[in-house]
């Protein structure tokens, strides 16, 4: 990343993935999203902000809080939204995902949300229509806003992001939460590592700076914050993993695992949770959990990625600030 | 910028002396302090409400509430400025602006924009009973229908000239400068 680049950093037209969004990036949307946490708590949760910005939730993949979550942010910052399900519409007659956009953008919109199931499918949106693109999840690629919405429920604890040690355990192999919160927490200077059963653990780990732990008690005595993934049962069916009470038994986050840590862990986890597998009741439920408090920061961490999109053509802002002296 | 030049046009008694008068005019127009309350619009009116919190005490003897309000997300220009990335604390008075006399607070009032946009905010927090709109410095050149209840200085300036406010909390000082910059510049 570039430290020359002095002026505020523009997000440009799309957020694709958090990869190559830098730290100065990472950074600017966090604390864009501090002010939006208070907003969701007025009496009136609406500002005008987005007023007459047409925004399409397009989920070619079901989801239930990402979809709410960016509907909440839409809705609160006052922008025009609709929602696409991939099931119910043109789609499944069989247009394809470029003639979908296309004719969305035939009807005048400015954003679109969207969620696919393959890898890649929001850059080669981006590529391809002038609206931005927000990408709600893409296949095993990246998942943007969720790492957002991690990293900033990680620095409201833990005070800072880098120096931090979080581990993120579970289906890292197949998990786009997992990748986009690794590329985020090493920008951000964090040091990071993965857990999980070696069949669910990709080989490249080590080389991204990663610490791969084969032993969830190994975790827990390093890490500063878990953040536990969900076990899809549909690994297990596939034979990634042998049987859910075998996967609890040895990778499950318990609190009698967690008593052995030196320091209460934070506990994290993206959602939906399979209660009595990937964590127990107790760890879900207990005081060092903020697994709902990510829910609302997902809020308004996805408000500030709208609204920095929403005016964050870098040139124009470049132009006004000619203009700021009045 | 070296193409700029800037000339103090209030030093700090003289913005203290404004502040006192303004503090006064509020309790005139309020008769007391009797359900006010005071906005400081971010970032410079936030410290200027503080001023004119400690004139009303000193002067009625009475600490009124004091909250803030960043109008950034109720401009009219996000779209041609771009966002700015930090957006202050909006707050508001302890006991809320209902039934109360709301004074916001501004730093320079210019287009009638800001005012707006405050007055929008305020609309959406609550019900007050009065706003008042207090600027520690009135630049002409309104672009909306809207005038300010009490002002500190009046000040006429040309188009490429900018009236700062300087507060100490951000600026170390307090003052007004009229800061003039290269034509070509602006």
């Amino acid at each position: 990343m570039s430290r020359s680049a002095a002026a505020a950093p523009g997000l440009g037209k799309d957020l694709v993935g958090i990869e190559h969004l830098g730290a100065r990036r990472i950074t600017s949307i966090l604390d864009t999203a501090e002010p939006f946490k208070e907003i969701s708590e007025r009496r009136i949760k609406k500002v005008p902000t987005l007023r007459g910005i047409t925004i399409v939730n397009l989920f070619f993949e079901a989801s239930t809080r990402t979809r709410i979550s960016f509907e909440f942010a839409e809705k609160r910052l006052a922008a025009d939204t609709v929602n696409i399900g991939a099931s119910r519409s043109s789609v499944a007659k069989g247009e394809t995902l470029v003639d979908t956009a296309r004719n969305l953008e035939a009807m005048k919109i400015d954003m679109v949300v969207m969620r696919h199931w393959a890898s890649g499918a929001a850059r080669f949106l981006a590529e391809r229509i002038p609206s931005s693109v927000i990408n709600a999840g893409d296949g095993a690629h990246e998942h943007p806003t969720q790492a957002l919405l991690d990293m900033l429920t990680l620095r409201d604890h833990l005070g800072a992001i880098a120096g931090r040690r979080v581990c993120i355990v579970g289906d890292v192999r197949h998990s786009r939460v997992a990748r986009s919160n690794i590329f985020g927490l090493l920008t951000l200077g964090a040091e990071v590592g993965v857990c999980g059963p070696p069949t669910l653990i990709p080989p490249h780990m080590s080389e991204l700076g990663v610490r791969i732990f084969h032993r969830i008690e190994e975790a827990i005595e390093w890490a500063h914050a878990l953040n536990v993934l969900r076990l899809q049962l549909e690994r297990m069916e596939a034979g990634f993993v042998p049987s859910l009470r075998e996967y609890n038994r040895i990778w499950g986050v318990s609190r009698a695992r967690l008593a052995a840590a030196p320091d209460p862990l934070l506990i994290l986890h993206p959602g939906p949770m399979n209660r009595g597998v990937e964590i127990d009741s107790d760890v879900a439920d207990g005081p060092h959990s903020v697994i709902l408090q990510q829910v609302t920061n997902g809020v308004a961490v996805r408000m500030a990625v709208l609204y920095l999109l929403a005016g964050g053509r870098p040139e124009k802002a470049e132009a006004a600030k000619a203009e700021e002296v009045a | 910028m070296p193409d700029q030049f800037r000339i103090p046009i209030m030093r700090e008694d003289a913005v203290g002396r404004a502040v006192a008068r303004m503090a006064r005019e509020i309790l005139e127009r309020n008769e007391g302090t009797e359900r006010l309350a005071l906005m400081g619009i971010h970032r410079r009116g936030v410290q200027i409400a503080r001023l004119l919190q400690d004139e009303i005490e000193r002067a009625a003897g009475v600490r009124v509430p004091r909250g803030s309000i960043d109008i950034t997300l109720y401009r009219d220009d996000l779209m041609a400025i771009g966002p700015r990335p930090v957006i202050g604390e909006s707050k508001l008075p302890p006991g809320g602006i209902d039934n109360r006399a709301v004074v916001v607070v501004d730093d320079v009032i210019f287009t009638g924009r800001t005012a707006r946009a405050a007055m929008n905010e305020l609309m959406d927090w609550g019900r007050a009973s009065r706003i008042y709109y207090c600027a520690l410095v009135d630049r002409a050149g309104r672009e909306l229908p809207i005038q300010p209840d009490i002002v500190g200085r009046a000040v006429t300036v040309l188009p490429h000239q900018r009236v700062d406010v300087l507060v100490p909390e951000i600026d170390g000082v307090l003052g007004v400068d009229v800061v003039t910059t290269s034509p070509e510049a602006a």
